[in-house]
């Protein structure tokens, strides 16, 4: 075993009198990748920032961190500025809000050089153009003098990766470095990361939530859980044999794109708020293997050679190696409904759905001097107790769909038709009727619930819009937070009271209230941490069971599409380009955008993760100011990359129109 | 707030959380509590002082012209005898009334405009711009300077009407953009896509959540309005005998300043302590309601 | 971007347009200059005030619009403003005043923007220390003080230096010693001595507010990401605190300096009243008490122009700043 290059023992950080970190053991070795795991509030991102001192001034750090033997922490400002960049370079999480939004991107990076490295201004903007060259920008000595806003996300992650190789660090540390990203981007930029990786030859530390991302890329693994480490072990080892029960947990929480749906396993609880963390494992409260003595003593991290764990029962755990349902309780899911598609009624019929967007200039009146062509031509199918996922990276139009269906007006273009009734030909007293049917559950639990109502008023809302009576009222709130697995006793309750699971379960409420037909879920669990997501995905397919729902499912995230859905629709700037059940379209893709998005999901699994070949996709969308004639991915597409010119010609010059399930001239 | 649900539950300690929330940041802000008890005593100051001196404030003494302060009249008296301290007080009474009056009516104002604006948008928005700007475009005083010699038979009750229809801009401007940016929030779309009337909206979801901002600038408001009052009246716009103002005491004050300073500091004093404890209770009240500075020690 | 800047100002023109228009119509009808003439000694005969006040453009039995027509084709064709009162030119008070104003506006508002801005970003980098405590009180108090009332207590305080020092220490009337000979230097010298007081008392009201805005928005950049990652990659603290945050948290006080503009036009007439100084702020107050509608109005013309020009300049100042806007 090499010595370590950064070691990192019984490192603690306090905020006040809040620990965030409560005693981490790490060791980096040259060279090495290693994946820090956790969900938020876990301490794995203050971790790292604790290892270069970027931590706010009212941090307060203990323990050590050695880089090379020498210790940083209480190290002077000065001389710990002279490493940083130079030594340990880090890549942040929000691209956009890391770079100084005032300066050219080129010249963040020759100053970058500039701190460490005795060069004149012109060799050090060469060697930027050099530097985002590697990371793959095209036309590097023009971007050089782009301002960050001018960037795609993408781009100035890619552009950041640049700057913090530019000094050649031993160290590379990389916090949620694609978690504000798509996924085909997300691809993109881990590929970047390899490359910097194995051009500086330097150790990467990858702090993510993504049990995907971290199978794929790390050596070896750290989970975190309220503030310490539980478990560290090569990355084979730590997802096929998890030795601590939350590890094992978070691995059979996660929706995976290569199995079948049924039940996923929650972890029960929340994690701890660390400042009211007891003697004991402060996972013994969620752990389905608890025993007396775990409440007593916090378990140490040991082990036998490589992996570590900190449970009291971990030898156990390496001895039986369980699947994580059989040590966790699995909530039994209502059989599904098995009537043939062709007999179900029809909920939802959208057919050649087109908005667009005027782009507006001029202060005092307006003119129109262009069209953002948001929706350029959408075809939707549900019927009842159906779920429809309907997929997309952003800006393709995900959104904008949802709320033209939820106008219940007459849409720009297209037909939208609900439950039977053509919404253009709606009045306003039907439209207001059919309000009740169709309801939105949004993605973030905390903006979609007014702050100032208590959840009671909160979920009574639709009812009172509906105008419904106030026994009725009085008697629904109760029965449907029981429904959604909430206390009633909850009602007087503010939403800042709950955490984001219970908040993302009060707005299921309140869309049931009314007891709709259609259930609009806009991204429902995307912020969410996996083990509470896991319970959210588990109520939404029961409810689906008992209640007879339909549901029109958004998500970016194909493994949580593919673990809930019955069909799939897949959007790519405004325009369903496939759609199908969805167990055919997960197994044959036949869309190279599809291929290539599915492509991208990384597996919570390493050898498989290794196994597989990717389609990367070259480039970010191209903006959807400009229709361009033809097909609208012809621009990133592997396919048409490699067709004869005469094959290429149709692409360019004809729109492909959703046959039979797929919008492609030569799938 | 409105549901009465029959939940046997505790409302009460639970509705309490947000409230004990906020006073016990307020509590912890000292410039707050300071502010808080120096208004206090300056309303009971301004409305019990009349009745703790014999003397009137309009009737001379005419065996005590300019005599400093004495235990008969212990801010001394002006030229024509009259007792500095029943001036004080009154003078300050008429302020205060003024300063809270003139941010209510202004606030009010500026809270149901810039909601309507910000939340319908289109043509209502454009013309409330445009007229905002308008208004921006001089400076208020120039205007209520311009008319107040029109209002001299109307009273204070007048000049109040004055001060707030030019003091109401900037903030229907900020409630405007705050509105704006609610009414793209989650929770407001989610209760347009139930059929929640407009109206309905506005009253439940928007202006609830722009309160903190409306109450925090209604308070310094106040101030800002003592202020105004003070310089126009000094000025001679403003309160006009008989009535008394901290501004027309200052008037009649400054020129003796040097020789007979208890004419002008007593009254410039109480000005500043005010204004300066109701921006303190301002700053803490933003603090302490704004959800974002719970980070903060 | 030019564009976009020939777009606002073309508002601000606007704006001006219909702002000037409704501030002649309220003066010429607010203010009564009929009054004025009848209460002359002996009174004159009613036909001779009318002839008087068609004279001088301003019978308010002419319709408001026609009187604005005659002012308006005064003003573009030939920049006339129009008579005073006492029939004498407006443009000639107007010519002689305006450098008086400015003088005391630029000076004041250039030296309340940048020390605020140093004072705030200073407070906020230094949160909850001793001296940001200070400031902070110390710009509350301030806050707290109309400028007119900061005015008098200035000029009690020259006055009462005087008196102990039995000689004038800092001059508190006019804004130069009348018949003063000697070179540039002392005319220079006399000049600064004259602006000092009531400089200060428009600076520090201005000092304040920028201070507390400064400090907030800084206090934002302190925890902003940029920030962290222009110290991940090797600046030290203050460096990093001076090129990347600073530079940033100016940008709102650009839109700051345009609202400002506004209170410090108001502090500037009642400090030019207090300190004797013959501006465009004592013309105004002096003419509405003598009914002169004329003076008045060309008053409300300088201050929109002011107004509107500050606010074009804070946009060329944001655009300058910040190059998300200009694209």
């Amino acid at each position: 075993m090499s010595p370590a290059l950064l070691e990192v023992t019984d490192l603690a950080v306090d905020f006040g009198s809040q620990p965030a970190v409560r005693g981490v053991d790490l060791a980096l070795r040259r060279g090495e990748t290693l994946g820090i795991v956790g969900e938020s509030g876990s301490g794995k991102s203050v971790t790292a920032l604790a290892v270069l001192g970027l931590l706010p001034g009212t941090a307060q750090v203990r323990g050590s961190v050695k880089l090379e033997g020498r210790e940083l922490v209480g190290l002077p400002g000065r001389e710990l500025a002279g490493l940083r960049g130079r030594k340990v370079a880090m890549v942040f999480q929000d691209p956009l809000s890391a770079f100084t939004p005032v300066y050219r991107i080129g010249d963040q990076i020759v100053e970058a050089i500039r701190i460490h490295q005795k060069l004149d201004k012109a060799a050090a903007r060469k060697r930027a153009a050099e530097l985002l060259d590697l990371v793959g920008i095209p036309d590097p000595a023009r971007a050089l003098d782009a301002f960050p806003h001018e960037f795609s996300g993408g781009m100035r992650q890619r552009a950041m990766i640049a700057m913090a190789i530019a000094n050649d660090p031993d160290i590379l540390l990389a916090d949620e470095p694609t978690t504000a990203l798509d996924v085909t981007i997300q691809a993109q930029v881990l590929d970047v990361l390899r490359t910097a990786q194995r051009e500086t030859g330097a150790a990467l530390v990858l702090v993510s939530h993504d049990l995907g991302v971290i199978a794929g890329m790390a050596d070896r693994v750290a989970v975190m859980y309220a503030g310490r480490v539980v478990e560290t072990a090569p990355v084979d080892e730590l997802f096929a044999h998890p030795r601590h029960p939350y590890t094992l947990g978070l691995i059979g929480a996660v929706p995976r794109l290569d199995a079948e749906g049924g039940p996923l396993v929650p972890i029960p609880g929340q994690p701890p708020a660390l400042g009211s963390v007891g003697p004991g494992c402060p996972f013994a409260d969620r752990c389905p293997l608890v025993q007396d003595r775990c409440r007593d003593v916090e378990p140490e991290l040991t082990g036998a050679g490589d992996h570590l764990a900190a449970c009291v029962r971990a030898d156990e755990l390496a001895e039986r190696r369980p699947r994580p349902e059989e040590v966790y309780p699995v909530p039994p899911l209502p059989a599904a409904d098995l009537t043939p598609r062709a007999e179900r009624e029809p909920v939802l019929r959208v057919t050649g759905l087109t908005k667009t967007f005027p782009v507006l200039k001029g202060t005092v009146f307006k003119r129109r001097v262009g069209s953002v062509y948001a929706v350029d031509g959408v075809e939707l199918d549900i019927r009842r107790g159906e779920t429809l996922g309907l997929v997309g990276e952003s800006g393709s139009g995900k959104s904008t769909t949802l709320f033209e269906l939820l106008n219940l007006g007459k849409p720009e273009g297209g037909q939208i038709e609900l439950l039977g009734q053509d919404t253009a030909k709606l009045d306003r007293a039907g439209a207001h009727r059919l309000r009740g049917e169709v309801q939105i559950v949004f993605q973030d639990p905390m903006a979609s619930l007014d702050p100032r109502l208590p959840i009671g008023d909160v979920i009574a809302e639709p009812l009172l819009a509906q105008g419904a009576a106030r026994e009725l009222i009085n008697r629904r709130v109760p029965e449907l937070l029981r429904q959604v697995g909430l206390d009633p006793a909850y009602a007087a309750r503010y939403p800042h009271q709950f955490s984001g699971g219970q908040r993302q379960r009060i707005s299921i409420a309140r869309a049931l209230a009314v007891q709709p037909r259609l259930l609009v879920l806009d991204e429902p669990v995307s912020a969410l941490d996996v083990s509470v997501q896991a319970g959210v995905l588990n109520l939404l397919q029961q409810l689906k069971a008992e209640l007879g729902l339909a549901y029109l499912f958004v998500s970016h995230d194909l493994s949580v599409i593919r673990h809930l859905c019955d069909r799939v629709s897949v959007m790519y700037l405004g325009r369903t380009v496939e759609a199908g059940a969805a167990a055919e379209v997960f197994a044959q893709p036949r869309h190279p955008y599809t291929q290539a998005l599915l492509s991208a999901v990384p597996l919570p699994d390493p050898p498989a993760e290794r196994a597989r070949t990717r389609v990367l996709l070259p480039g970010d969308p191209p903006s959807p100011t400009e229709r361009r004639t033809g097909c609208a991915f012809r621009t990133r597409c592997p396919l048409y990359a490699t067709l004869d010119p005469a094959r290429q010609t149709r692409c360019d010059g004809e729109s492909p129109a959703l046959e039979d399930g797929v919008a492609c001239h030569h799938a | 707030m409105t549901a009465v649900l029959p939940l046997p539950t505790a409302e009460l300690p639970i509705a309490a959380g947000r409230l004990r929330l906020v006073t016990g940041r307020l509590l912890a802000a000292k410039g707050v509590l300071i502010g808080a008890v120096t208004v206090l005593l300056l309303f009971l100051l301004a409305f019990v002082g009349p009745f703790l001196t014999p003397w009137d404030y309009a009737t001379p003494d005419y065996l005590a012209l300019r005599q400093p302060p004495s235990g008969t009249h212990w801010f001394g008296t002006n030229g024509l005898g009259q007792d500095v301290f029943a001036q004080t007080v009154r003078g300050l009474q008429k302020s205060l009334v003024i300063g809270l009056l003139v941010a209510l009516f202004s606030t009010v104002l500026a809270g149901l405009v810039g909601a309507c604006a910000g939340y319908f948008g289109g043509w209502a928005d454009r013309g409330l711009t445009f007229l905002v700007d308008l208004m921006l475009v001089f400076p208020s005083f120039l205007i209520i300077t311009i008319i107040s010699p029109r209002l001299k038979g109307s009273g204070w009750i007048a000049f109040v009407v004055l001060l707030a229809a030019f003091n109401w801009m900037i903030t229907a401007r900020v409630v405007r953009s705050m509105t704006r940016s609610l009414r793209e929030r989650e929770f407001v779309r989610a209760a347009r896509f139930m059929g929640v009337h407009p109206l309905r909206i506005i009253l439940r979801h928007i202006l609830p959540n722009v309160a903190s901002f409306l109450i925090t600038d209604a308070t310094v408001a106040v101030g800002g309005a003592v202020m105004s009052e003070a310089a126009l009246s000094y000025f001679g716009f403003g309160v006009r005998a008989p009535d008394v103002s901290l501004g027309t005491l200052l008037a009649a004050g400054t020129d003796q300043a040097p020789v007979f300073p208890w004419l002008f500091y007593f009254a410039a004093g109480l000005l500043v302590l005010f204004v300066l404890a109701v921006n303190l209770i301002g700053d803490g009240l933003r603090d302490a309601l704004d959800p974002t500075s719970g980070s903060r020690p | 971007m030019i564009r976009y800047l020939a777009k606002r100002l073309g508002y601000y023109v606007i704006l001006l347009i219909v702002a000037v228009f409704l501030a002649y119509a309220l003066s010429s009808t607010a203010l009564g200059p009929r009054s004025y003439f009848e209460a002359k000694q002996p009174r004159p005969s009613a036909a001779s005030v009318d002839r008087q006040l068609t004279a001088l453009n301003i019978n308010d039995r002419t319709p408001v619009v026609e009187r604005f027509g005659t002012w308006a084709e005064g003003l573009v064709l030939h920049g006339d403003l129009g008579r005073t009162i006492h029939d004498t030119s407006v443009n000639e008070d107007f010519g002689r005043r305006i450098w008086v104003s400015l003088r005391l506006l630029l000076v004041g508002s250039l030296l309340g923007m940048v020390l605020g801005v140093a004072v705030g970003a200073w407070g906020a980098v230094r949160q909850y220390r001793f001296s940001d405590r200070a400031t902070t009180l110390a710009s509350f108090v301030l806050l707290s003080t109309p400028v007119f009332l900061l005015a008098l207590l200035l000029k009690n305080g020259a006055i009462a230096a005087k008196d102990a020092a039995g000689h004038e220490v800092v001059p508190f009337t006019g804004y130069e010693t009348p018949g003063l000979a000697g070179g540039l230097g002392a005319h220079l010298s006399d000049w600064g001595l004259h602006l000092l007081l009531p400089t200060l008392s428009l600076a520090l009201g201005g000092i304040a507010v920028y201070s507390r805005y400064q400090r907030a928005t800084m206090l934002d950049v302190l925890g902003s990401d940029y920030l962290r990652t222009a110290e991940a990659k090797g600046l030290t603290r203050n460096r990093a605190l001076i090129k990347h945050g600073l530079r940033t948290a100016v940008i709102p006080m650009a839109t700051m300096f345009a609202y400002s503009f506004l209170g410090i036009f108001t502090g500037a007439a009642f400090t030019e009243t207090i300190f004797g100084w013959h501006g465009m702020g004592e013309w105004f107050i002096q003419a509405i008490n003598e009914q002169d509608i004329n003076s008045v109005v060309a008053v409300n013309l300088f201050a929109a122009v002011v107004v509107l020009a500050s606010g074009f300049l804070a946009d060329l100042l944001t655009a300058a700043l910040d190059p998300r806007v200009r694209s």
